[in-house]
Formats: structure tokens, C-alpha cells, sequence
């Protein structure tokens, strides 16, 4: 649905130029949320202005639905954005004009008539829940309102693609909940396609599907969550499931087990400990609920090598466990696997 | 000198006062018009040519819009730069060409517009900078044209921070069309010269500046009033620090 490929954007002369997307590729399937999660600096709200290019890019494509934006002429350009709705981190909502008023914004802008604008504006303010406020100035709304407002806006002209530049960056952690679900409301029912930046790993693991991390304006990785949580090593999964430094006892081996999917209610840790006798002690575990499903990484030190205890980790293995060993107590270090 | 205790003193006074007042109506009335015609768009244009600007590269030239930048920047200082009395005064021949005549409220009008164009324009730049550069962004992720953008976010957004400059601009043009009267503009100005000062009437003095003085209050009343109107911010007061309240 959105295809980024070899984005490059420099800002300044040549000389000065800094350099916020470098040699950027992303690939986003329809009906997916897609999260790019980064620190501040790292380029991702230079990376979301350029899908709808907002911020031109310097070279590279941006493709969306099959049409290549980048080639557009600026007239086709404007058409093309109408297709694409976004919100803001601080709403961007007009003060002098209502809740309906601003939803209806987008419409004028696309020249439909009054009573049309009129009957989709309040069907949409309906949709994410703010019938009662449809004559609200955005003053006299809170900010989960305004953000909804904001949706609402950047829904009305039926958007095929949603961007999301930080939306819940400015709401407290309950509002952003609401928001969150609102999102995976409407992309559930209507089948929007969501591309979200955000610097929160709480909003990946809420709402996305797949996910990528921008670093220094370059992608670090990306693949669908389940995928990103088997691929030993991940820096994403490491984030989504903090486990803390490792501190092993000389001798020992520490591993960490992730289970996604139908491993997660297996009794694998009592199995370990049955068949090979090992006394088993957990250092940490973390369970999440990541896109509807329940995953969880484990760290377990067990006595012994890593060569002593290469059955039993073969053993995981087997059950197509992520196993992945992260300190053999020699190398206090903990270095990854 | 006029003695007030004439007979028809005071009727005399009311009816010289009735025309000035409207003279003077008149002569700001149209004046502002034409300042609001030329001096919204230009101050749109003045911050739209900036760089990074809304219209930074008409037809997708970008030296054209440095160069309208610059043109407009000289254009509007120079405006500002000129004392009235001079400006009036170098003006006639315009003035003659426009209306025919550089004498009465009708030729009055064009230097008071000349000179409150570039005056609304700066006031109109400081209003449209103001605008959340987010809520463009906003409209462009919308699709919207450039005018569109003007028509629909910077203008209306902008309205009350407009409305206190307006009156900030319309205050001018009424101290200046006090001073067209000493070349037989008319006028309430007109009125204080030759009744005040020339005939030494202390009255008809102290009369136009109460005069004048009622005008400026009500018309700033009604401009702090519309611009609450518009404000819908839920703190009204906050456009007022930024427009400049001195001539």
C-alpha cells in the first residue's frame, strides 16, 4: 500500500547539509499498522511528511496505492493527498472554526457541497465518538477530544491510508489507550491502512502489526511484530521485552526463550526442568499482549556451560522456541547472540 | 474670532461640525476600504514570498518570488517612511490623475489609502505570521491549494489579530485626515484649522477633538468587540500584545 524505497533527504547546502532519511526503504501492506519507532532526532516525523510529501524527498520514490507520488505534478499531488488522511501530535485543529467545522475542512477543500458535508461531518464525528460535540470549539475540548477531532478530519474524505505523526505524544497514558483502540477501531472496520511514527513502544505493542526502527535516519529493521520477535538479536524485541542488564554466576548459563503465539501457554519451563533434571532458576520474564496475541521472553539460568547444556537448548529449539544465549558466565558482558 | 454669543453661534456650529463629521466619515470610510482591498492581499504576498513561504516560487519560480519579496519590502518601507504631510503633498499629481482634482474629501482619499496600504500591510504580515505554521501543514495534508489555503486557514485564523490591526490602521487614517484639512481636504480637521485656529474659536477646537476622540473610542470598542467575537481562543486578550498600538 506504501512503498518507500531509497529515500534520501538533506536539508541545507552541501556543505552544511544534514542528512534526516538515509537510503530509507519501507514496505506497508494494506490493512496494516504499520509503527516506525524512534528517538527524537532519529527522522520519523521527516520520514511520515515525506510519505504524503509534505517534505519532498531529495531522491528515492514514494509510492502509495500504486500511484508514485513523487512524479506527480503539484496539481495531481493535491488530488493524490486527499486519499491520504493525517494527524498531528498538537492536533493542528483551526481555533475559529468548530469540531464539525474543522472535520468539514477537508471536504470543502475537495469541493463537496453543504448539506453532503454537513451529513458525513456528524456521521464521522459520530463514528469516533463525538456526536455531543459537534459545535465544540476546539477550545473547549480536552485533548483525547481534539485528537479525535483530528481523526475525524483526517477521515471524512475516506482516506485509504491514515498518517499519524506522534498523535498520542501530547495525550496521558489513559487518552492514549483510547485513542489507540479508536485507530485499531477504524482500521479494523473501515480497512485503513495506518502508518504511525511514535517514540512509545507501549503504542507498537497496542496496535501494530509490523513495526520498524529508525535510527539516525537510517531503518534498523522492520518485518511484521511476530517475525521481529523470532529473529534472534532484534533490537525491537529486545525493547519490547526489557529484561534488564544480565548479572550470570560464574559457571552458569543464561538464556532467553521467547514464545510467541501457541508456545506461550506451554509448560516448557517445568518440561526443562522434568526431563534433563536442571535446576532452573528464572532471572526475569515478561509477557505481553502484542497485536491481540500473548508473547513473553524468559530468561533462565541454568547450571552449567553452554556446552553442558547444549541437549536441552537443542531441546527448545526443537519446539521451535527462540532461544537465544546471552551470558555463559565467563563473559560477564552478556554478549548476544 | 467668533463670538458665541452671536445669534445662530451655536446652530452655526453644530451644522460646521454635522458636514465635518461626515466629510470625515466619508474620507476614512472609503480610504479603509481601499486599504483593506490592496493592503490584505499585499501583506499576504509579503509574508507568502518569504522564504519557505506559501507563494516562495510563483509558478514554481522561486528568483520571482525573492524578487516580489524584495519589490513588495521596499515598496511597504518606503510607504511607511515618507511623513504624510510630504506624501500629500508629492502626491497631487496622482491624486489629480485619479479623481480629477486635489482638492476636497474625494481627493483626500487617495493619500490616506497610500498611506495606510503599506501601514495594514505590516499589520497583516504580523497577523498572518502568527498563524501555527501546523494548521497549513495541516491543510496541505488535505489537499488544499495555496489559496485555498489563504481563503480557508491564514485569513480566518488570523481574523481577530486583523480586526485589532485594522482599528490600529483605521486610528492612523483618522489623524491623517485631520491633517488633509490644512490643504482643504475637509474634514473635521478642517473645521479645527479654520474655526479653531484661524478665527481663534476655542470652542470649535475643543468640539472636534471631543469629536474625533468619540469616533476613536467607538471604533476601537467595536474592533476590541468583533475580535473577542472571532477569537474563539478561550484567552481573547492574547492577539492584542502583538499588534502595536503607536502610530
Amino acid at each position: 500500500m506504501i512503498s518507500v524505497k531509497h529515500v534520501f533527504k538533506t536539508f541545507g547546502a552541501a556543505a552544511a547539509a544534514t542528512t534526516a532519511l538515509d537510503d530509507v526503504s519501507l514496505e506497508v501492506a494494506r490493512g496494516e499498522i504499520f509503527g516506525v519507532i524512534g528517538q527524537s532526532g532519529a527522522g520519523k516525523s521527516t520520514l511520515i511528511r515525506a510519505i504524503n510529501l509534505l517534505e519532498r524527498p531529495s531522491s528515492g520514490t514514494v509510492t502509495v496505492d500504486g500511484e508514485e507520488l513523487t512524479r506527480l505534478s503539484p496539481d495531481q499531488l493535491r488530488l493524490a493527498r486527499r486519499k491520504i488522511g493525517m494527524v498531528f501530535q498538537h492536533f493542528n485543529l483551526l481555533a475559529g472554526r468548530t469540531a464539525q467545522g474543522n472535520v468539514e475542512l477537508g471536504l470543502e477543500i475537495a469541493g463537496v457541497g453543504g448539506t453532503e458535508r454537513r451529513r458525513r461531518s456528524l456521521e464521522i464525528l459520530d463514528l469516533v465518538g463525538l456526536a455531543d460535540k459537534a459545535g465544540a470549539y476546539p477550545a473547549e475540548l480536552s485533548g483525547g477530544q481534539k485528537q479525535r477531532v483530528g481523526i475525524a478530519r483526517s477521515l471524512a474524505g475516506n482516506p485509504k491510508i491514515l498518517l499519524s505523526d506522534e498523535a498520542t505524544s501530547a495525550l496521558d497514558p489513559e487518552t492514549t489507550r483510547s485513542i489507540l483502540d479508536l485507530v485499531k477501531t477504524i482500521n479494523v472496520q473501515v480497512g485503513l491502512t495506518v502508518l504511525l511514527i511514535t517514540h512509545e513502544m507501549d503504542v507498537v505493542k497496542r496496535v501494530c502489526d509490523s513495526a520498524a526502527m529508525l535510527e539516525h535516519g537510517r531503518i534498523l529493521e522492520q518485518g511484521s511484530i511476530v517475525s521481529l520477535i523470532s529473529t534472534p538479536g532484534s533490537r525491537l524485541a529486545h525493547e519490547l521485552f526489557p529484561l534488564g542488564e544480565i548479572a550470570p554466576h560464574p559457571g552458569n548459563t543464561v538464556i532467553e526463550i521467547t514464545f510467541s503465539g501457541g508456545s506461550a501457554d506451554r509448560p516448557v519451563i517445568a518440561q526443562l526442568a522434568r526431563s534433563y533434571g536442571l535446576d532452573v532458576s528464572i532471572l526475569g520474564a515478561v509477557v505481553e499482549t502484542i497485536g491481540g496475541n500473548q508473547a513473553g521472553r524468559t530468561r533462565l539460568e541454568l547450571p552449567g556451560t553452554p556446552l553442558a547444556n547444549a541437549a536441552p537448548i537443542a531441546d527448545l529449539r526443537g519446539q521451535g522456541l527462540l532461544v537465544e544465549i546471552v551470558g555463559d558466565g565467563a563473559a560477564m558482558e552478556g554478549a548476544r547472540a | 474670532m467668533i463670538d458665541p454669543t452671536a445669534p445662530g453661534f451655536w446652530s452655526g456650529l453644530f451644522q460646521v461640525l454635522l458636514v465635518g463629521t461626515g466629510e470625515t466619515l466619508y474620507m476614512v470610510g472609503v480610504a479603509v476600504l481601499f486599504t483593506v482591498l490592496v493592503g490584505l492581499p499585499l501583506g499576504i504576498l509579503l509574508v507568502g514570498t518569504e522564504r519557505g513561504g506559501l507563494f516562495e516560487a510563483p509558478f514554481g519560480y522561486r528568483p520571482l518570488g525573492r524578487v516580489i519579496n524584495r519589490v513588495l519590502e521596499f515598496v511597504v518601507n518606503l510607504g511607511r517612511s515618507v511623513p504624510f504631510i510630504i506624501l500629500m503633498v508629492a502626491l497631487i499629481p496622482f491624486t489629480r490623475l485619479v479623481v480629477g482634482t486635489f482638492i476636497g474629501s474625494t481627493a483626500a482619499i487617495v493619500p490616506l489609502a497610500v498611506v495606510a496600504i503599506p501601514f495594514f500591510a505590516r499589520m497583516v504580515e504580523i497577523a498572518i505570521k502568527e498563524v501555527d505554521s501546523g494548521l497549513v501543514e495541516a491543510a496541505e495534508s488535505l489537499g488544499a491549494t495555496r489559496w485555498q489555503i489563504v481563503a480557508k486557514v491564514l485569513v480566518p485564523e488570523s481574523l481577530s489579530t486583523l480586526i485589532l490591526g485594522l482599528s490600529t490602521t483605521v486610528t492612523s487614517i483618522i489623524n491623517f485626515s485631520a491633517m488633509v484639512g490644512t490643504v482643504a481636504g475637509g474634514g473635521l480637521g478642517q473645521v479645527a484649522i479654520q474655526y479653531g485656529y484661524q478665527r481663534y474659536s476655542t470652542i470649535h477646537m475643543v468640539a472636534v477633538i471631543i469629536l474625533i476622540f468619540i469616533i476613536v473610542m467607538i471604533l476601537q470598542g467595536l474592533a476590541t468587540w468583533l475580535a473577542r467575537r472571532f477569537s474563539h481562543r478561550g484567552r481573547p486578550t492574547r492577539s492584542r500584545a502583538t499588534v502595536p498600538t503607536a502610530i
